[in-house]
């Protein structure tokens, strides 16, 4: 029997989709039993509906929980780590997670498999299937802990790498609440929490969207999906790149850190297709990408591919979308 | 102030075709340009920033072989004031925790008052390294930060949260920030910047020099057979020339009701 322990991941609307598709990441390793771990203000709701998923339920409730922070969840969660010794801990590579993590891992002293497709018990060890170079490459990684000595290992799995399913098992586990391990304080302040800001435009509720990534090279090419967008009908969208070199606002960001939209259509203008990118893309819209990469991982999700060269195809396309239009 | 940076050297891959080393192990990066790691690139821009208001010293730190020189080389360039080359055939095997254990021996040498590395990078991209350094160093940390703005002996922080959301926090130096790409508009290196360091003398230290040997290095994840993904479930690729490309890609829109009436 092989101990998984779960560290949940809250949202706005109670608990993170990501944190049950670790419980089913879990589940799938065969004869395991599996805990959680919740930490908020209020973890009842939380702990109730973890409780039906899992074996059992570690409820770490205290004003200090009220905003996540990755830095004072690492020092909680160690020692029960220490307590527990669960051979696997269990993480969702979000920003909640990434910034949770690697220190929970180094004050625990066990091994981290960062950003995992899949999972797989092999032999006395926990295997991995990872993504390297922005997802153009795949590997087998392996972790060095022993499960036969009982030494645990922490695992990172990528948000949407595995479905959970619809209706919870009904485990009827049990929930223990934890206490606020002793000389655990916050070390950061929070200031505020920011919403992003509303742009001129909602992406979101765009059912055509026109994305561009670094492949569209310089501002001016905008210009170039901006009018295809037109003849479309559609809206302008873009990866975070784009952003960065300040090109267009945050607003048309779409992925895990700009906007999550559901279009019908998307039509992805030079985007490789990172995860992160992906990830905010809801709906199963038809997918349309053009890129002169014939590797970029984009062409693996999207429903139809152009390998070439945007610059050269998207005129053609416009011109050939207005004819129609008469 | 004195702003340590972690930057590292790796190929750039993104509109490359690539191809599995023979062993299996590595990919083959004989054809690829190299360079600094993106998100580094603007931790080093946040650094010599911080140094320019505030004053005091920027230290960029690598853990690599010879070649990572020109990475240290250009974060002098931008304006950091020394370099700091990692190597030892033991860091050779060294997994991003490995690395993390390096970075942590060598700065536990020497004063600092914040860190800042790329809050991932290009070609492994576990995004560890930062907030597993802080977690070995004994302080804390914050991810993914879009501003950082430092004031006496505390920093202020605006960092990626959950669901689309951006925190505002500030901590007490020192401390580890990693850094998000577009937290700032990292300088341009010419070609005379970087021969205006070319004689500066980058110092090399190994496991001795940083008091590491290979029982604390470890290995702590193996490193298996790479492969690359298949292709097969994806997207049907269009074919031919440009125009009947767009014309196929046109009809297809049409079909999938993306055509306005």
């Amino acid at each position: 029997m092989t101990r998984v322990l779960v560290i949940a991941e809250r949202s706005a609307a109670g608990l993170d989709d990501s944190t049950f598709e670790l419980i089913t990441a879990a589940r799938s390793l065969g004869d395991v039993t599996v805990s959680a771990a919740v930490l908020g203000a209020d973890t009842g709701a939380l702990a109730a509906e973890l409780a039906r998923w899992c074996d059992g339920v570690f409820a770490y409730e205290d004003a200090l929980f009220e905003t996540p922070d990755g830095d004072l969840a690492a020092a909680v969660l160690a020692p029960l780590l220490e307590r527990e010794q669960p051979a696997l801990t269990l993480v969702a590579h979000t920003n909640t997670g990434m910034d949770l993590a690697p220190a929970l891992a180094e004050r625990a002293g066990v091994p981290l498999l960062p950003d995992c497709l899949s999972i797989a018990i092999e032999g006395d060890h926990l295997g991995a299937v990872r993504t390297l170079y922005g997802g153009k490459v795949h590997a087998r990684v392996t972790s060095s802990a022993s499960l036969a000595a009982g030494e645990g290992s922490l695992a990172t799995l990528r948000p949407g790498a595995c479905r959970a399913p619809e209706a919870a098992p009904e485990t009827g586990g049990s929930v223990s609440s934890e206490g606020v391990p002793e000389g655990c304080a916050p070390r950061r302040r929070l200031v505020e929490t920011v919403a992003p800001e509303p742009g001129a435009v909602d992406i979101s509720a765009a059912e055509i969207l026109i994305a561009v990534g670094r492949g569209i090279e310089e501002e001016e090419n905008l210009d170039l999906a901006r009018s295809l967008a037109d003849a479309l009908g559609g809206e302008l969208a873009c990866t975070r790149p784009v952003v960065d070199k300040q090109w267009l606002p945050k607003s048309h960001q779409v992925g895990t850190s700009g906007t999550t939209v559901k279009p019908k259509v998307y039509l992805a203008l030079g985007i490789s297709g990172s995860f992160q990118h992906m990830g905010g893309i809801k709906g199963d819209p038809f997918i349309v990408a053009i890129n002169k990469d014939p590797a970029a991982p984009i062409f693996a999700q999207a429903d139809v591919g152009i390998v070439g060269d945007l610059f050269d195809i998207v005129p053609l396309v416009e011109e050939k979308v207005l004819e129609r239009k008469g | 102030m004195d702003v340590l940076v972690c930057v590292k050297r790796v190929p750039d891959v993104a509109e490359a075709e690539i191809e599995i080393a023979r062993d299996g192990k590595a990919i083959d990066e004989s054809d690829l340009s190299h360079g600094t790691n993106e998100w580094d690139d603007y931790a080093v821009e946040a650094a010599v920033s911080l140094k320019e208001q505030h004053g005091g010293s920027v230290t960029a730190l690598t853990v690599g072989d010879e070649d990572a020189e020109e990475v240290l080389r250009r974060a002098l360039a931008m304006g950091a004031d020394e370099g700091v080359r990692l190597d030892d055939p033991l860091f050779a095997a060294a997994d991003a925790q490995g690395v993390a254990t390096i970075l942590r021996h060598a700065i536990a040498q020497r004063p600092y008052d914040l860190i800042l590395t790329g809050a991932v990078s290009s070609d492994a991209g576990g995004g560890l390294v930062g907030a597993s350094l802080a977690a070995g160093l004994g302080i804390p940390h914050v991810s993914l930060a879009t501003s950082l703005e430092v004031e006496g002996t505390s920093a202020t922080v605006r960092h990626e949260a959950e669901g689309g959301l951006e925190r505002i926090v500030t901590l007490d130096l020192p401390a580890v920030v990693t850094v998000q790409t577009g937290i700032n508009e990292p300088r341009y290196v010419s070609i005379r910047g970087i021969r205006k360091v070319a004689g500066k003398e980058i110092p090399l230290l190994g496991a001795p020099e940083v008091g590491l040997d290979a029982a604390a290095l470890g290995t702590r994840v193996v490193l298996g057979e790479l492969f690359l993904p298949e292709q097969g479930e994806g997207a049907e690729i269009l074919e031919g020339g440009d125009d009947e490309v767009a014309e196929a890609l046109v009809q297809r829109l049409h079909e999938r009701g993306g055509l306005p009436a």
